[in-house]
Parts: structure tokens; sequence; C-alpha cells
């Protein structure tokens, strides 16, 4: 017996192991037939879509309980969709124009703005048009004196496999006996996604057309942390995989536990883990991860994709949604970094030979001042509105930072002048990612609140290495000797002015860069929002003193490699 | 006829709440509604309309009211395109 493998997208993580039970596709194209009483055939449409109201508001409740408000509306909007002229006018003036049957006519309508919704390129917009089917679908069973209830009556734990879940399908399901779904099409962004991942069932999406030729009773192992299925799993697979589940399930609870505790060392130093995010959208998975903070907001986002720039009112409604979101914990907010490999073609600023070392980010920003003005002005006045950080990046030396404070000083008199509030507890402070502020930090640090230490771009700069370049990639080195006592400069130079320290790269997150940073004393963390918890974790068990004394070790050696020995010797030893 | 052309900030494009928040507040006008995005065009009194038209964070929208109260509605329904809704 054969195991076939293949991979889909993991839309709700976990691990199931049940067997598979196929759903047929429900949606036949319904009979086109002429009618006579035209008026009398809209009037069964009208009763039809009155009574799929009745059962998607039964949904709608039974959501509300199951799965919150957010889970309800994608019903709430499903009513709202039976209420469409587009969709249901629009049927009736076919029923009425063509003569023809109810079910036809709308499965007509339906078929068209689904097949006009998947022909965008939006994901989300392709996703609502299986909302429109699923609407449409009910109405049309009713129509027919057909009955949902495709799944009732299940007896035995089950993996669900089907072409598609709808929406209300996925509302509907039994959690005793559903373990987890498969399907040939979807994505991370399909409602039947989202709802999965709310009742933390295990879900595969967008399997591909193999899927479809699992059968009834199949064992199957789907791992939806990889997006890896396994049909009929030999015995030894079966095993590795139920122990890779209880695994899994252990961490997870273990995780889930950390979310509202503070970030302490176990020897009882508190430092501050952060998230990064780059757009709005991020702010949720921030609050989900139980951040304390987020120590890197990127507003590229706000300037990027479009053929102007953005106004004042349009940045200040973001920053100020940002900040109420958070809640009173600190928000840094990066002024536009824009320039090196990112560029506004509407700006048409001219080309440069060597765009990492050229005019970006903070140079670009203080040539063209307006520019860096109206983001300042909308950062001032959200700052009413929580806990704002203000950083600029791409600082090189300290005229820089004075310019930029004046700058932002004079907006912020003007604004007061007109009697608009701006908080008075605003922080200030710059990224260190070029080796010339890393060994001046101490001249910066008498004029900056904080630090943060962009890695990415200083282990690029320390090593004259460009981090696109596949070519040089093996000198990307963060825990390399020579960036560690960088880091340690800016650590230092900041505590001796009473100023603290972040970091915001990639490394920050990185389970062996974690015991060094701690040791050297870094105070804020700031990585992607899912990393937050195992890193909450791993400091837990970790001691700030031991710590202290690995990185001192660590400064004295003289390769990365040394570095990882050093400290994987030292994570073994404490984990045993 | 009114109209003023607006730029979306929502993050998520013009989707599920935006959306229907828009098509309530344009159904209690009695002026006709349309949008504009492009060559496309919708009637901005189906939330269908609204996302056929493919709307995302960024896309410039012109918006036309025509008939009893039209100035107004430009103005409300304007607002609501260039605001960030919770989802």
């Amino acid at each position: 017996m054969t195991t076939i493998a293949w991979k889909g997208t993991a839309a709700s993580p976990g691990i199931a192991i049940a067997k598979a039970l196929r759903l047929e596709p429900a949606a036949a194209i319904p009979e086109r037939r002429a009618v006579a009483d035209s008026e009398a055939e809209a009037a069964r449409l009208k009763a039809a879509v009155a009574e799929a109201k009745e059962a998607i508001e039964a949904i709608r409740r039974s959501t509300l309980e199951r799965m919150g408000e957010q889970k309800a509306e994608i019903f709430e909007a499903h009513l709202f969709l039976l209420d469409d002229p587009e969709l249901i006018e629009a049927a009736e003036d076919k029923i009425r124009d063509e003569r023809i049957n109810a079910e036809s006519a709308l499965h007509e309508v339906a078929a068209g703005i689904a097949e006009l919704l998947r022909s965008m390129d939006d994901e989300l917009l392709r996703e609502r048009a299986a909302d429109v089917g699923d609407v449409a679908g009910r109405v049309v069973r009713i129509l027919e004196g057909r009955d949902g209830g495709t799944m009732s009556g299940l007896s035995e734990e089950t993996i669900l496999v089907a072409e598609d879940l709808t929406p209300s399908d996925t509302a509907q399901l039994d959690l005793d006996y559903v373990k987890g779904f498969l399907t040939e099409v979807g994505s991370r962004t399909s409602h039947s996604a989202i709802m999965a991942r709310s009742l933390e069932l295990p879900a595969i999406v967008g399997a591909g057309r193999e899927a479809g030729r699992i059968e009834t009773g199949t064992m199957l192992v789907l791992d939806a942390v990889e997006g890896v299925v396994l049909v009929d799993p030999s015995a030894e697979e079966l095993e590795r995989y139920r122990l890779l589940k209880r695994e899994y399930e252990e961490k997870m609870a273990r995780l889930r536990g950390f979310v509202d505790r503070p970030s302490v060392s176990a020897d009882g130093h508190e430092v501050e883990l952060a998230a990064n995010i780059g757009s709005v959208a991020d702010v949720a998975k921030v609050l989900e991860s139980g951040a304390d903070a987020i120590g890197l907001f990127r507003t590229e986002f706000l300037y990027m994709g479009r053929s102007s720039l953005p106004t004042e009112e349009e940045q200040f409604s973001v920053y100020r949604h940002v900040l109420e979101k958070m809640q009173g914990k600190r928000v840094v907010i990066r002024t536009l970094d824009i320039g090196g490999d990112k560029e506004l073609p509407y700006l048409d600023l001219p080309k440069e030979s060597n765009p990492f070392l050229g005019r970006r980010a903070i140079r670009l920003c203080l040539a063209e001042e307006e520019l860096l003005r109206v983001q300042l002005r909308a950062l001032l006045r959200a700052s009413a509105y929580g806990r704002l950080a203000i950083m600029f990046p791409m600082i090189a030396v300290a005229s820089e930072l004075r310019d930029a404070k004046r700058i932002l000083a004079e907006e912020r008199a003007k604004l007061e002048r007109d009697g608009i509030a701006v908080s008075s507890g605003i922080e200030v402070g710059l990224m260190i990612e070029i080796p010339a502020a890393a060994l001046n930090a101490d001249a910066l640090a008498r004029e900056a609140d904080f630090f943060s230490i962009g890695t990415n771009d200083l282990i690029q700069y320390t090593m004259a290495a460009d981090r696109m370049n596949e070519s040089v990639a093996y000198l990307y080195q963060p825990h390399h000797p020579s960036i560690l006592r960088l880091v340690e400069m800016v650590i230092r130079a900041s505590e001796r002015h009473g100023r603290w320290t972040g970091m915001c790269g990639e490394m920050a997150g990185d389970p062996d860069a974690i015991p060094l940073l701690l040791g050297l004393g870094l105070h804020e963390f700031s990585m992607s929002a899912s990393t937050v918890l195992s890193a909450r974790e791993q400091i837990s068990r970790l001691s700030r003193a031991d710590c202290a004394e690995l990185a001192r070790q660590a400064l004295e050696l003289e390769s990365q490699d040394e570095v990882l020995k050093l400290v994987r010797h030292y994570t073994a030893r404490s984990e045993a | 006829m009114a109209s003023g052309t607006f730029t979306v900030i929502h993050p998520q494009g013009f989707h599920a709440r935006p959306s229907k928040l828009f098509v309530e507040k344009a159904n209690a006008f009695p002026c006709k509604v349309t949008l504009y995005k492009g060559e496309k065009k919708a009637n901005g009194k189906s939330s269908l309309g609204l996302l056929t038209l493919g709307i995302s964070a960024g896309s410039e929208i012109r918006l036309e009211t025509e008939g009893e109260q039209e100035e107004q509605a430009l103005r409300e329904l304007g607002e609501m395109l260039t605001k960030i809704y919770e989802e």
C-alpha cells in the first residue's frame, strides 16, 4: 500500500487523523423551463427568498453563540445579499423578460455575478463568489423542494473532503465528529478557512483536484501545520503523526498560557516583547498574540501602490486607528522609509546608481521636507489617542536627528497654536541601522528617548553585503561577534543616558539570538506577531544573570559559528 | 447631478462591513448613487455592485449622485469611502 502525500494551504493549523468523508457537490444546474405566469413565478421566488432568510437567520444566531460576533457577520452579509437589487431584482427581471422558472433565473444571475467576482485579481473578492453561490444555492434548493442537511447523522470521527465548503456548511459542522477538513479549492481568506481558525479545527484548502479522488472511508492524516495530506498512511506514519499531534497540542496549550503573562525571565527580569506591523490589518494578529507593544509600524504601505501621496487626513485616521486599537500600549511608528529598493513612481525621484547608499529614508525626508511635515502632523494629531513613539529611520549623524526633531517641534507648535490636542508624552527615537550611528550612540542618546536596532540593515551595512544578493548571502551573520559588539555598544550608551534600546529586525525573534540579547540587556524585542508567544516562553525559562555571562563569553569569540555553538550548547544544557 | 473623487483607505478594501454600511446609507437617500472606478461603473445601492468594482485600499473612486438630496448624499457617502472601519 502506498501513501500519497501532497501539499495544500494550511488554512487553520493543527493535526487531524481520521477517515475521510466525501461531500458530493449539491449544486447541480437547475432545469430551465418556460413558465406561462411569470408574475406567479416571481412571487414564488420572493417566498423562497423569505424562507431562506429565516434559515440563514437561524444559522447566524447559532454562529453568534459558537464563534462570536465577527463570524456571525458572515451570515449578516448573506442576509444582506438576499436584499441586493443586483441579485434578487435582477432575477425577478429575468423571470419576467425571459418568461422562465425562478430556479434557473436566480441560478443564472448568481452564476454571472460569481463569475465576475472570480475573474478579479483580488483574492478576497474571488472568495466572495462563494458567498453568492452559497446564498443562491440555498434559495434554489428551497424552490426545488430539497432541503440542505448534507451532514446530519455522523457517527464516527471524520475528516471532511469537499470541492469547497460553503460558510453555512462550516458553521453547521458537528465538532463532536468532524476533526478537520480538506478542500480542493479555496484559500486562507475564504470564509470557511476563517471560521475553521476560530473553531480551532485543522483545515487544508486549495489542495487541488487530486483531493477529489479521495474516497469516503480512506484513512487520512491532515497535517495543517505543514500543509501536508497523507492518504492511507502506513502504521509507522500513523504512529509518528499521533505523536506529532500530541506534541503540537501540548505546545499550543502551553503557549496559550503565555498570552496574558508579563515577559519575565526565570530570575525576574522584565523585558518588553513587541510585534512588527506593516499594515492596519496586522493589528488584529498583534492583539491575539498578546504582545506588549508594537515595536515597529512600517508606514510605507500608505504610500505604495497608488498614484499620489496620502493626505494628512488619511494618515491621521490610520495612525489614530492603530493607537486606539492598542489601548494604551506603546506603538512605535517609523516615519517614511522609502528609497533603496522601495520606490514611489509619483515622486519622480532621480535614479541613483547605488540606492541603498543613496538618498533614502530620513535623507529623502529632510531633502523633501513637506513629505515629512505632513506625516509628522498626522502623527502628532493621532498622539492624543494612545501611546505614540515616533522613530526616524537611517540616522547616520546627530545633525540629522536634530533637524528631524526641529521640524517635529515646529509642527507641534503650529498645531498647539491652532488649539489641536497633542500628547505631551510622545517618545522620539531613532533606528540604529548604520554602523556610524552605533559607534556614536552616546551622542545620539543625549537627544533621543530610545533606540531601536534594525538588524537587517545594520548587518548589511556592517558586512558591506547586499542582503538581496545570493552570492554574498553567507555574510548575513546576525550572530557574528562584530554585530553583537555593536549591539552591546548601543545598549550600554542608552543605559548611560537613562534611555531604552529595542530591536526590530528578524534577529529579535531568533531563538538562537534571544539568550544573547537578554544577556546584553536589550529592553525591547520586536518581532513578527506569530513568534511573540514562543519568545515569551523561551525568556521565562532563561536566567538573565546566566545569559549575561553567556553574552560576555560570546563577545570574546571570533566567528558566528563559535557563537552559535556556545548558545546552542547553553540552550541544550538549560533544557536538559 | 453632483460628483466627487475619493481615495479609499480602509486596509481590507471595501468588502464586507464597509460596503454593507455604505449600501445601507445609500439606500437611505432618494437620489441615484453611482460609483465609478476607472472604466467600471456600479449601482451604489447594491453591495454586489460595489464588490464587482474591486475597490481596494488606495483605489480612487468617483461618486456620482443624481436626484433629490444629491449634495447631502455626496457629502455623507464620500466621507464613508475615506474612513477606516472596525472589522
